[in-house]
């Protein structure tokens, strides 16, 4: 067998590992293993290349994989649970950015050899998978950069619209591809790659700073899509069967995830991108439904509620991230378990800012996953439940998105909680959520709002509890 | 092997890919999307092939320069990526034993 053979058998295993790993990847139990096979898969289609390659500067590469895995596990280890987010935005920005460099240096090594040897010229696939990989990197790059700084604060997490904003993204992604063609009708003149990555980069920005906070898992998603795209496009820049069969596994995986999103907010993925959530709100006023109807309580209250109750859930969102309020959560949960009650957490699919998010955190405080229900799983559940606590979420729980059509969340399906017995909402005020309409459910007879920020109310009901 | 014939092999090799990353991630339930996220990211990192190449191929200076950075960002992503989702999936595996 000559080595060509050698090395594409040995990334055959590496892409089966790949396979098996994400197949892991579907059960908690077989998860961590499923994680390792993929990066063992990684390390042998690393050292393959390494061993195989005609390489010219080992050291260099060498001080490269060393300095990036330096870094990589710095940010790994150091990182806090609640940022996981941003930091798989910043991974993935990485990996556009990675993408769309490989590209850039292949496409100048090659118009030296054009110039130099008026070799002929390179073949149509090597060209537009160049071009392809230049402007989905950048984007990808800029864009999970723009989520990252959304995430962490950095960026500002309202959606920045403005007049003519379709008009505008229109013209730079046409440009995008005018400048694509070019490069793939004049390879030699290098510098178009660069003007084609800056047209990705600008058109990164405009893409995600219109979109807002709780549109995030989607964005997110689609990115992690993008940047598989992206490597698979590589792979057709170098003819690398590995990196297409990676990167094409990756972008199914960020294009179902993205589908999932969108199915959990009854949006079309056109509608996250270039619509607009928060528009025009229109419906009942605040007031009008709020007005006289708010019953308020506190701690002890909801303690001697909680002292009677048979079945309780709990509902997370993206407040109880914020606030930090899941150790309180896990503690109270633990409290109403030793005394023989049902405690179940209900999940919706979008509930914070990336797909599986209230899982994470959850997770990290021990909860077993037994008992982190899906939507359609604890729905049914509800009509059985005693008390439901809310704590940091609203649209998700809104009941105007069974009942109005004219909402901007109408159809999304959401959490029955006001079907339990009693509802308690742990919230700062009666503020809208990211939808920016009022929720009747804060109205509703068997509602109590709990005012508050998350971690103290949680903090104050689990001492109340203990005296009670 | 004709460029025609070559290109059709890889495009067969990445349509087929597709369909086993569709079959395979369908099954994934939502308690594991964070973990299915950052595991794939790491997969995605697989660029660092094509940076090893480009710097150990690369005789011109930029060619080298833009695989080095190529290099450090995957090489990031894939060792940050496997790690974290590591740390997250040792969460979720604890509490069964």
């Amino acid at each position: 067998m000559n080595s060509i053979t050698m090395v594409n058998l040995s990334y055959l295993l590496a892409a089966v590992l790949f396979i098996a790993g994400l197949k892991g990847l579907g059960h908690p139990k077989t998860a961590v293993r499923g994680n390792l096979m993929g990066a063992v898969g990684m390390l042998l289609a690393i050292l393959t290349t390494l061993i195989s390659a005609e390489i010219l500067s080992l050291p260099l590469i060498l001080a490269g994989l060393l300095i990036g895995s330096i870094i990589g596990t710095v940010l790994a280890l150091s990182i806090k649970m609640t940022a996981m987010p941003q930091l798989v935005g910043l991974f993935n920005g990485f990996g556009g950015l990675a993408s769309a460099m490989v590209a850039g240096a292949v496409v100048f090594q090659t118009s030296l050899t054009l110039t130099e040897l008026a070799a002929g010229r390179p073949g149509l696939q090597f060209l537009i998978a160049t071009a392809a990989s230049g402007l989905i990197g950048s984007v990808t790059f800029i864009g999970s950069l723009i989520a990252f700084g959304k995430l962490q604060g950095i960026v500002t997490e309202k959606p920045v619209r403005y007049k003519g904003e379709q008009v505008v993204k229109s013209l730079v992604f046409l440009s995008g591809i005018a400048l694509a063609v070019l490069l793939i009708r004049n390879p030699e003149q290098v510098e178009l790659y660069g003007y084609l990555a800056a047209a990705g980069i600008l058109l990164g920005i405009l893409l995600v700073m219109p979109i807002g906070g709780a549109d995030m898992p989607i964005v997110i998603a689609l990115l992690n899509s993008y940047s598989g795209i992206a490597a698979a496009a590589t792979g057709f820049v170098l003819s690398n069967n590995i990196l297409i069969i990676a990167g094409s596994l990756v972008g199914a995986s960020g294009i179902i995830l993205t589908n999932i999103m969108c199915k959990a907010m009854n949006r079309s993925l056109a509608n996250v991108l270039f619509g607009g959530v928060g528009a025009v709100p229109e419906g009942p006023a605040e007031g009008d439904i709020y007005a006289g109807k708010i019953k308020q309580t506190a701690a002890e209250e909801v303690a001697m509620i909680l002292k009677s109750a048979q079945r309780v859930v709990f509902v997370p969102g993206y407040g109880m991230a914020v606030a930090r309020a899941q150790t309180p959560v896990r503690q109270m949960s633990e409290l109403l378990e030793a005394e023989g009650k049902e405690v179940e957490f209900g999940i919706h699919p979008v509930a914070g800012r990336m797909p599986g998010h209230m899982n994470v955190l959850l997770a990290e405080e021990n909860i077993s996953y037994e008992k982190l229900r899906e939507m359609d799983q604890i729905n049914p559940s509800f009509p059985q439940t005693d008390v439901t606590i809310v704590i940091g979420a609203n649209d998700v729980v809104n009941p105007r998105a069974r009942e109005a059509s004219d909402s901007p969340i109408a159809g999304m399906p959401i959490l029955n909680v006001d079907q339990s017995k009693t509802v308690i909402i742990i919230k700062r005020s009666l503020s809208p959520g990211f939808a920016g309409i009022p929720n009747p459910l804060f109205a509703a007879d068997n509602t109590l709002m709990y005012f508050g920020d998350g971690k103290k109310a949680m903090e104050d009901l689990v001492s109340a509890y203990k005296e009670t | 092997m004709g460029d025609a014939t070559a290109f059709v092999q890889i495009l067969t090799i990445f349509v087929l890919a597709i369909f086993v990353g569709f079959e395979v991630i369908t099954k994934v339930p939502p308690i594991l999307h964070t973990p299915l996220m950052s595991g794939s990211n790491a997969i995605s990192g697989i660029t660092v092939i094509g940076a090893i190449l480009a710097v150990g191929s690369g005789e011109h200076n930029l060619t080298v320069i833009l695989g080095f950075v190529a290099l450090v960002a995957a090489t990031i992503n894939v060792v940050g990526g496997f790690l974290v989702t590591h740390r997250m999936l040792r969460k979720f595996q604890r509490k069964e034993q």
